[in-house]
């Protein structure tokens, strides 16, 4: 059975509950919880510096957060989006490096394009393998993970290999490069196209034939096929625009961070993505906030770890806790409902 | 004595009180009828008796004890036993196996299945019930597998037993077995409730009955005396229904869908629809009547284009018609599904979005890739108004509405493309009686405008009613074709169970 928990009070509850648990972790391991709360939110919110890297480390999770959002829609679970993302900071990287004398409004496109489209046909292989072969999505999208992995390894160590000791491609051109807001921070405009992505990936879904046809499909794929929908066209579509973004997340980093493609860059921001997603209910539009909440956490934790001896280990903790609370709803009902009945009996009381 | 004894019952739910303060009573050795449209309460009043849900006011009283009944657990022990409308049957275990599961004899630690055996074929002889203790239920008809669901109640020591429209899945014959059954449980005093709102059979079969009407209970316990189904429909809906509305066909037209050479092999090599051959006039309903089971899914799929057939001449109006359900919609071919919740409705979705299901590329709805917002609210708003769709507005989810609502979205949905030929399946499954008569309304109006109907409908009484001509599909394959005033229902019962093959086996 299916247990919902109205609108944003599960996506608050979870978050604040994951907070309180992982306060009393950190107590049982003998660290101050509000110190370490106290030093997360400072970094993260306090000074125009903290801020500006809190954003910077929320657009690629909004990204990835909105790519599995998207394939969800369907009922398709992309696990995929880690692989996706490094093949779509791959292509970025190689033809950002390639010197085509373009200047930077053409440069700049074509490498976010190239970036799309690597992740966008690597994802729909995914789909096409599911309905023309009935392969699961969840075990092929985890295999093409380490497919892109080692094949994106192989390439920063050997053909893409740039000049000493770094396993790294070479810096991509100043033509490719997306601006940033202010020189002196990371945060480039990266950012904003993550927030429009998540607001046309919104209207797209609700006002368009294809995005209504999406949403048929995931609700009720049976009454979708009855309607005459061709349900396996659809499902590699949402596949193929689910990659898409998660190409785009790599690209942006390429360009916006990075300039190269360096071996290990991503820290798992494929599948930060999923609490992500979590956290915002899969409703696009929430994925941005939940995006920048986990973006703070991160950018906090670099704080945590130069001003306090408290392991930054502590932010995986979190969105751990996050992710569990978020999956079962029927604990927040009950704690909930729990709630409430402590108060009807305190009002009885008095 | 009162077996059972609920009083102020009342159960509040997020948006509807679904019982309100209802009375309830049934006494020792009766069988009581309890009616109702789909959503008055009555589910949810049973439910609470055998403590599936909790009142959140209200007493219960069991054979003059008062009981508070937390979980079917405590129900079992209080002597209520409930045959659930879907069976809750392992159909991998043989019939003694799904009887004493959970009160199993043993011998040691281990399961003494020879008492458990003997218990069983005791009971069945008891009731004259023909199955085997060691048969598998899969292998028994539904017909039997209910008989397996009453056994298992009884099993646990029920002397009250509640069902939940029992006589929806079966033939005229299992009916009868059925009733025959339930007149000795009552001879041996027991109490049964049955949940139904076929008024034919609550004639013929209840006691007593008590009616709710939007979970307020309007009468209780009223003797049959003077009753007839027209009197039972207007306490059920609460004005005067028309139950059995014969509108004579002016006029059917020329040959318009011919259907030949139809055949389709199931995926275990077995035929599952043979040479199955249907014209169907203009303005004439096709009924198609049968035990489910027999081969009406595939063909329905099949005349919809979801599923592909080894062979088939599927012609309308003269001009072949193949392809995916998409081009089948597109020819005109309209398309009411047997279950409105898996292939009709999206039902997380709304009123809107799901009237334009099917239809939603065409440039009424959409232009150039966009869904047309306001026009589809306009249109919506238009049939909630036109097809009395009973719902807060146009942006409601489907599930907050009550099946009857459901099926006229359905309904709306494909009636208001002006389709030339409708494949109608199960239209008036778990649909109340003011709908009922409503959608009945309206597809004789729509035959007598010209369309070409097939109508696939487990409700004997609904498509002897309605149709102009009756194909029997037993196996497979169209039996024989009947007019419906030139067949009985005993007749038609017989062909739909192999006819006279049938009578030959037996005869042996």
């Amino acid at each position: 059975m299916k247990y919902k928990v109205k609108g944003m009070v599960l996506p608050v509850v979870s978050l604040v509950l994951a907070v309180l648990v992982s306060g009393v972790v950190m107590a049982v391991c003998g660290y101050n919880p509000f110190e370490a709360f106290g030093a997360i939110l400072a970094g993260a919110f306090e000074s125009k510096s903290g801020l500006a890297q809190t954003f910077t480390q929320a657009t690629p999770l909004i990204f990835t957060g909105l790519a599995f959002t998207f394939a969800k829609k369907t009922t398709m679970i992309n696990l995929g989006v880690e692989g996706q993302l490094l093949f779509g900071a791959m292509a970025a990287a190689v033809v950002g490096t390639i010197d085509l004398g373009l200047p930077g409004v053409i440069h700049l496109p074509l490498v976010l394009l190239c970036g799309i489209l690597a992740g966008g046909l690597f994802a729909a292989l995914v789909g096409l393998l599911k309905v023309k072969f009935g392969s699961n999505e969840v075990i092929a999208t985890i295999m093409l993970n380490e497919i892109a992995a080692l094949f994106c390894s192989y390439l920063v160590n050997g053909p893409l290999k740039a000049e000493g000791a770094v396993s790294q491609t070479e810096r991509i051109l100043k033509t490719a490069y997306i601006p940033r807001l202010a020189s002196k921070y990371q945060l480039t405009f990266a950012f904003f196209v993550a927030i429009a992505a998540c607001i046309l990936v919104k209207l797209f879904m609700e006002r368009t034939v294809k995005g209504y046809e999406i949403r048929c499909v995931g609700m009720n794929g049976k009454a979708a096929e009855t309607a005459g929908i061709q349900v396996g066209k659809v499902m590699v579509t949402a596949m193929l625009i689910s990659g898409a973004i998660a190409g785009l997340a790599g690209a942006c980093h390429v360009a916006g961070v990075d300039h190269r493609f360096i071996e290990n860059f991503s820290p798992g921001y494929g599948f930060d993505g999923i609490a992500v997603a979590a956290l915002a209910g899969e409703n696009p539009v929430g994925v941005i906030f939940a995006g920048i909440i986990f973006g703070a956490l991160r950018s906090g934790a670099m704080v945590l770890n130069r001003t306090t001896s408290i392991p930054i280990d502590f932010i995986n903790v979190i969105q751990a806790l996050v992710v569990i609370f978020v999956a079962a709803p029927l604990l927040v009902k009950e704690i909930l409902s729990a709630g409430k009945k402590d108060k009807k009996k305190r009002e009885e009381k008095s | 004595m009162n077996a059972v004894e609920m009083k102020g019952i009342t159960k509040q739910y997020p948006l509807v009180r679904a019982v309100d303060h209802a009375d309830f009573c049934i006494r020792k050795g009766e069988i009581h009828s309890l009616l109702g449209e789909n959503g008055a309460g009555k589910s949810t009043l049973m439910k609470i008796l055998y403590g599936m849900t909790r009142p959140d006011e209200g007493e219960i009283w069991i054979n003059g004890k008062k009981a508070v009944i937390k979980n079917p657990y405590q129900a079992i022990q209080l002597g209520i036993g409930m045959v659930h409308q879907h069976f809750m049957l392992a159909p991998v275990m043989t019939v003694t196996e799904n009887i004493v599961v959970g009160h199993e004899p043993v011998k040691g630690i281990r399961f003494d299945r020879k008492t458990a055996e003997n218990q069983v074929r005791e009971m069945i002889e008891q009731y004259g019930f023909h199955i085997s203790p060691t048969q598998k239920v899969e292998e028994l008809s539904v017909g039997e597998q209910q008989r397996v669901e009453i056994l298992k109640a009884l099993y646990r020591g029920a002397d009250i037993l509640i069902l939940d429209e029992p006589t929806a899945v079966l033939t005229p014959q299992e009916v009868e077995d059925l009733f025959r059954i339930m007149r000795k449980l009552k001879a041996e005093g027991k109490s049964i409730v049955i949940i139904t709102h076929k008024l034919k059979e609550t004639m013929e079969i209840a006691d007593r009955i008590s009616v709710l009407r939007d979970g307020r209970m309007v009468e209780q316990g009223l003797g049959l005396e003077q009753m007839d189904t027209n009197t039972l429909a207007k306490l059920m809906v609460g004005r005067d229904v028309n139950l059995s509305i014969i509108r004579e066909n002016k006029g059917m037209g020329s040959p318009y869908l011919e259907i030949s050479n139809l055949n389709l092999t199931g995926s275990n090599g077995k035929k599952v629809l043979d040479q199955i051959e249907i014209t169907v006039h203009k303005g004439e309903i096709y009924g198609i009547a049968g035990i489910e089971g027999n081969g009406q899914t595939e063909l329905i799929e099949v005349l919809t284009g979801l599923r592909k057939p080894d062979s088939a001449e599927i012609k309308k109006d003269g001009k072949e018609i193949c392809g995916n359900a998409e081009s089948f919609i597109q020819k005109g071919i309209g398309h009411i599904p047997e279950d409105r919740m898996t292939r009709g409705l999206v039902l997380e979705m709304s009123i809107e979005e799901n009237i334009i299901l099917g239809y939603h590329k065409r440039e009424k709805f959409a232009h150039k890739g966009f869904l047309k917002g306001k026009e589809i609210r306009r249109y919506t708003e238009e049939k909630i108004e036109e097809y009395a769709v009973k719902a807060g507005n146009s942006q409601a989810l489907l599930n907050s509405l009550s099946g009857g609502n459901q099926q006229k979205v359905v309904i709306a949905r494909v009636f208001s493309q002006d389709p030339d030929a409708i494949i109608v399946a199960q239209p008036t499954r778990g649909v109340d009686v003011g709908a009922m008569e409503y959608i009945h309304n309206t597809l004789l109006d729509l035959r007598d405008q010209g369309k070409a109907i097939i109508l696939i409908s487990a409700d004997l009484d609904e498509v002897r009613c309605l149709s102009d001509r009756i194909g029997v599909i037993y196996d497979g394959k169209i039996q024989k074709e009947f007019f419906p005033d030139s067949v009985t229902e005993t007749e038609l019962g017989l062909w739909m169970t192999g006819g006279e093959k049938g009578e030959e086996v037996k005869g042996q």
